[in-house]
């Protein structure tokens, strides 16, 4: 790699340079190939990604409503009309409580569960298959289960009968917003589904931290415990820490398919921003100007809160592999 | 200071527990039994009859109704059999194609010496910014100007093109030794050859643990395939369950059993390839 010659494009003498000769045909080569291995994705991503994007943009200045191939510039009406006239705002503030509720719970919930896994020593894996397993059932499946059968308003839903062995009456989790018990059946339903997959992580990353550190600890009186945990564990899981809240953020500021499927469009509460961009663009007004108005501002939003949190917590990958 | 050091497996045999061994297992156990409950729903609600879920005398055990499999099957309102189809097609071609275009992209950026590798890298980068939740409006927008609403193509295409995906092999390249390709070129073999016959054939495993989770997010998907199926006859099996929860002339028995199907492949997937499947997510990078 350190024989980029001068003379790149002169041709060396043929009987001189033989051995040298696969090599520099190699190099030769090198940018051809290279479009060669990467051109088919890069022509995908272009279209299907890039092109998508800057298409939301544009379009997010112009009246589209029922069409996609607009001609009156508007300006920013639509970003002042969904951002006014709209469920829109109040859904990204539901679902910035929500992400400040459900991203420490699912971290310390997989955390919790990775130091008890970790920690055994016969059926470790059972128990590591059953907390990961719930990973392989989509949000759509999981509604299903707790909107019929664990969190059903009616008396045989899994958790009014055990409720009611306590003297509790029935309680209607889904039917109204005051007093929102829906958000127990959905917080429950995204623990069980996430919190298996980031044990994974958490396990990897606690196996690769060098048992010195703690026989060091010992050494120097720390208790085993709490302070092995708080002054060596949880340092050492900085950076899938790191890795971990920010895919639990933007995973929950992209929910969409367990609220569609449990509190459904109709009702008036719960109602998350993509299930909002997706009445307005798909919906009866098929706004797709507004519609990607919306999708702009939350694209902005995931990044502005990943980025504070990459400032605050340090962008643990990514970097270091350059 | 250096009194006692008591050797260090004893030690950390005293940090094993706040409550000692058994505590934990009771800890870890009713955890487990936790999280299997909606696993144990799913499948006994599948073979009881309606009266079983709805009714009074709550068993733990169902009547095992094995004919709610060909009832579901059976039944002329749903699709069901047509959905699991679509599904599987559209599971195993996004990951057949997935696999294909984005590892031959992130051998090129991780291991070809081309002068704007970087900044082509960067540009993959960067859609990794850009929620892809969030690009459905105009990613249907697109679609659908291109006549492909209803259509294979609209649900497995768009798909291939994960930047994720493609930054996950490119790190695993970086990692690949270096030794074993430089042999192979010594031997007259170009980057085509030597990704083919030396670089796959020894990724075997980490080939198989992208696969099954791309398998794994591609039949869960629900979003896309909401948007782009609009006839029933295109519809995944997601998107089938889901018609089930507003449709109300849909059994219970039949909604369970149809959610227990959908499910189950998954689920043997899960319990045969996990050692991949865990290596794999520990090694995609995010261990930090």
């Amino acid at each position: 790699m350190s024989t980029t010659t001068t003379r790149g494009v002169a041709q060396p003498a043929p009987a001189k340079a033989s051995p040298a000769r696969p090599r520099r045909g190699l190099r030769g080569n090198a940018t051809v190939n290279f479009w060669l291995f990467t051109g088919p994705f890069l022509i995908g991503l272009v279209i299907f990604v890039f092109v998508p994007i800057f298409w939301s943009i544009w379009l997010s200045f112009f009246d589209a409503r029922y069409t996609v191939t607009p001609s009156k510039f508007v300006g920013f009406d639509n970003y002042t009309q969904i951002l006014t006239n709209s469920e829109f705002p109040d859904s990204l503030l539901t679902f910035t409580v929500f992400a400040a509720f459900i991203v420490p719970t699912t971290w310390a919930l997989s955390l919790g569960l990775a130091l008890l896994v970790n920690r055994l020593r016969f059926m470790r894996a059972f128990f590591r298959s059953v907390f990961f397993l719930p990973t392989a059932v989509s949000y759509v499946a999981a509604a299903l289960i707790w909107k019929m059968s664990i969190f059903s308003g009616v008396r045989f839903g899994l958790m009014n009968t055990v409720l009611g062995w306590f003297g509790v009456d029935n309680i209607a989790y889904l039917a109204n917003p005051s007093p929102p018990w829906y958000w127990l059946v959905i917080v429950t339903l995204r623990l069980w589904i996430q919190a298996g997959f980031y044990m994974i992580l958490f396990l990897a990353a606690l196996q690769n931290i060098p048992a010195e550190l703690y026989e060091a600890a010992a050494i120097d009186g720390a208790k085993p415990g709490w302070q092995t945990f708080r002054y060596i564990t949880l340092p050492q899981l900085r950076a899938t820490s790191t890795a971990v809240i920010l895919l639990l953020l933007i995973a929950a500021y992209q929910a969409f398919d367990e609220f569609f499927n449990i509190i459904g469009q109709k009702a008036t509460w719960a109602q998350t921003p993509l299930m909002e961009l997706y009445k307005t663009a798909l919906g009866t007004s098929q706004d797709y100007g507004a519609g990607s108005a919306g999708a702009v501002i939350l694209s902005l939003l995931i990044c502005l809160v990943t980025l504070i949190q990459g400032k605050f917590m340090g962008f643990g990958r990514g970097e270091d592999s350059k | 200071m250096t009194t006692t050091t008591p050797p260090a497996g004893k030690q950390r045999d005293k940090g094993r527990g706040v409550f000692g061994n058994t505590g934990l297992y009771i800890a870890v156990g009713v955890a487990a039994v936790l999280f299997l409950i909606p696993f144990y729903l799913i499948f006994r609600n599948a073979l009881s009859t309606d009266l079983e879920i709805t009714g009074e005398n709550w068993k733990v055990l169902p009547s095992f109704q094995w004919g709610n499999i060909s009832e579901l099957f059976n039944d002329p309102t749903v699709e069901f059999g047509r959905s699991m189809v679509n599904s599987l097609v559209v599971a195993v071609s996004t990951t057949a194609g997935t696999l294909l275009v984005c590892s031959l992209a992130g051998y090129g950026l991780a291991r070809i010496p081309y002068r704007h590798a970087n900044k082509v890298f960067y540009a993959v980068l960067a859609t990794l910014m850009v929620p892809t939740a969030v690009t459905f409006v105009p990613s249907f927008v697109l679609v659908s100007s291109l006549g492909w609403v209803d259509t294979y193509r609209g649900l497995i295409i768009p798909g291939l093109f994960s930047g994720f995906t493609c930054f996950l092999f490119r790190q695993y390249f970086l990692g690949f030794p270096k030794e074993l390709e430089e042999a192979a070129r010594v031997d007259g073999l170009g980057y085509w050859g030597a990704y083919w016959r030396i670089v796959v054939p020894n990724s075997l495993n980490f080939f198989a643990a992208i696969a099954t989770i791309t398998f794994i997010s591609a039949w869960n998907s629900f979003l896309w395939p909401l948007v782009i199926g609009q006839d029933p006859s295109s519809w995944t099996v997601q998107i089938a369950l889901s018609s089930f929860m507003t449709n109300q002339t849909v059994n219970f028995h039949l909604i369970f059993m149809a959610t227990a199907i959908s499910i189950l492949p998954l689920v043997f997937v899960f319990l045969f390839l996990q050692r991949w499947l865990v290596q794999g997510i520990a090694q995609t990078g995010i261990k930090g």
